[in-house]
């Protein structure tokens, strides 16, 4: 197999020629955060969490692929601020009101806020006015809780063989539409991969509610990327 | 008046569970008296500020101008003001409004909600009342606040690790069990 070195703030990674830099730090133990990047989904590199600087360049670790003898960076406060301002803006830019969200404790906008330290938004409210569909049986979509991450776009299609989701408008006005007239009169399922890759709580499964309680939940006591660390320790 | 350290603290459009997550510091509130004298605060039931403070504790974000001549007031008369719990930093569930016009959510309220009884069909409007802002306002959108600790309410420890901070001088160690939005 085709095998390239290179380095991430100063630690030897091995990877394999064509593997995405995201890819390559989850499998050496060194966690990168992300927001839009899920598992083996195409990676769209649209939530710009996860920006390395390679070589000195900021780059998508997601879609990035790894290079011989490259210089990734990755905590530097530059780039921790960086993220920090994304991770910010995206809660400032929704209503994100995490004290009545099921996602809560699940959340992975939350927990990266958790992990950044993020005491309060810099940035002022835009308390934009949403709408919830809440017209599937079993699914509900909430766009004040929608990030724009487009996974349910991409598992509708790669994963679920759908086309249920994908966004309309452009910049401040782009969000998130349902192919048909409501969320009801598409062929969505609870089971669908679409519903259960989103990140935060805008797609839900109904009936479900707080289901884990507090204290015990995922990111209640070990931060968001503890699981691919751990795999570094090792 | 003494030479302790004074503490101010206040409910603004909040439902004053972040003062029972004071009062959930359990007995380490005997070690907080100790420590410093409780200016105007619904503990004491003060309405005015009696001297100078050095913390201003403050619960809710703005939702009438009476809020904001508070919060004001505050700003005015601590060294440090606090906002305590998600409804200061983000305007919580108050907050909600913030997307609807202000005249439909009081007709909503006060006319066409089922179960109103409103034979008058008026909405209140006596000078008593304190006018509602356009929207609610996070605290730190209307003055400048020093220290954020969020939470649904905060967990008593985080509010304790901060009083004790400033009662020391020492920063606040980040502590990831006890920084949380809910």
């Amino acid at each position: 197999m085709n095998r390239v070195t290179f380095t991430i703030d100063g630690k030897e990674v091995k990877a394999i020629r064509g593997q995405t830099i995201l890819k390559a730090a989850d499998a050496a133990g060194v966690f990168i955060p992300r927001l839009c990047a899920y598992r083996d989904l195409t990676p769209n590199g649209s939530c710009r969490v996860c920006s390395v600087r390679v070589n000195g360049r900021i780059q998508a670790a997601c879609v990035q692929t790894v290079a011989e003898g490259a210089i990734v960076e990755n905590e530097t406060p530059e780039l921790l601020e960086y993220r920090r301002n994304i991770v910010d803006m995206l809660f400032v830019e929704g209503n994100h009101f995490c004290m009545f969200c099921e996602k809560s404790g699940f959340c992975e906008l939350q927990a990266l806020a958790y992990r950044f330290g993020i005491k309060a938004p810099r940035y002022p409210f835009l308390y934009p006015k949403r709408d919830l569909d809440m017209s599937h049986p079993h699914v509900f979509l909430d766009h004040n809780r929608c990030i724009l991450c487009g996974r349910c776009v991409r598992a509708s299609q790669d994963m679920d063989g759908k086309n249920v989701f994908q966004f309309v408008e452009r910049g401040g006005r782009k969000r998130l539409q349902v192919n048909g007239d409501s969320l009801s009169e598409t062929d969505l399922k609870a089971t669908d991969e679409a519903v259960s890759v989103c990140p935060v709580g805008a797609l839900m499964k109904k009936r479900v509610g707080y289901e884990v309680p507090v204290g015990r939940r995922r990111y209640d006591e070990k931060p968001i990327g503890d699981d691919i660390e751990m795999k570094g320790e090792k | 008046m003494g030479s302790k350290p004074r503490i101010a603290t206040v409910s603004l459009a909040g439902c004053f569970g972040c003062h029972m997550s004071v009062l959930d510091i359990d007995e380490r509130i005997l070690t907080l008296a100790e420590l410093v004298e409780f200016d105007r605060s619904p503990i004491n039931d003060y309405k005015e500020f009696q001297d100078r403070c050095a913390v201003g504790i403050v619960e809710g974000g703005c939702c009438n101008e009476e809020n904001v001549e508070v919060l004001e007031q505050f700003r005015k008369h601590c060294d440090v003001l606090i906002s305590l719990g998600d409804c200061a930093i983000n305007g919580g569930i108050p907050a909600m409004r913030n997307n609807i016009p202000l005249r439909e959510c009081l007709e909503e309220a006060y006319l066409k909600s089922p179960g109103v009884y409103n034979p008058l069909n008026v909405i209140p409007n006596d000078k008593e009342i304190p006018l509602l802002l356009n929207r609610v306002y996070p605290c730190h959108e209307v003055v400048k606040i020093d220290l954020f600790i969020p939470g649904c309410p905060p967990p008593a420890d985080a509010i304790w690790a901060h009083l004790v901070s400033l009662l020391s001088g020492k920063p606040v160690e980040p502590d990831y069990k006890n920084l949380k939005y809910d």
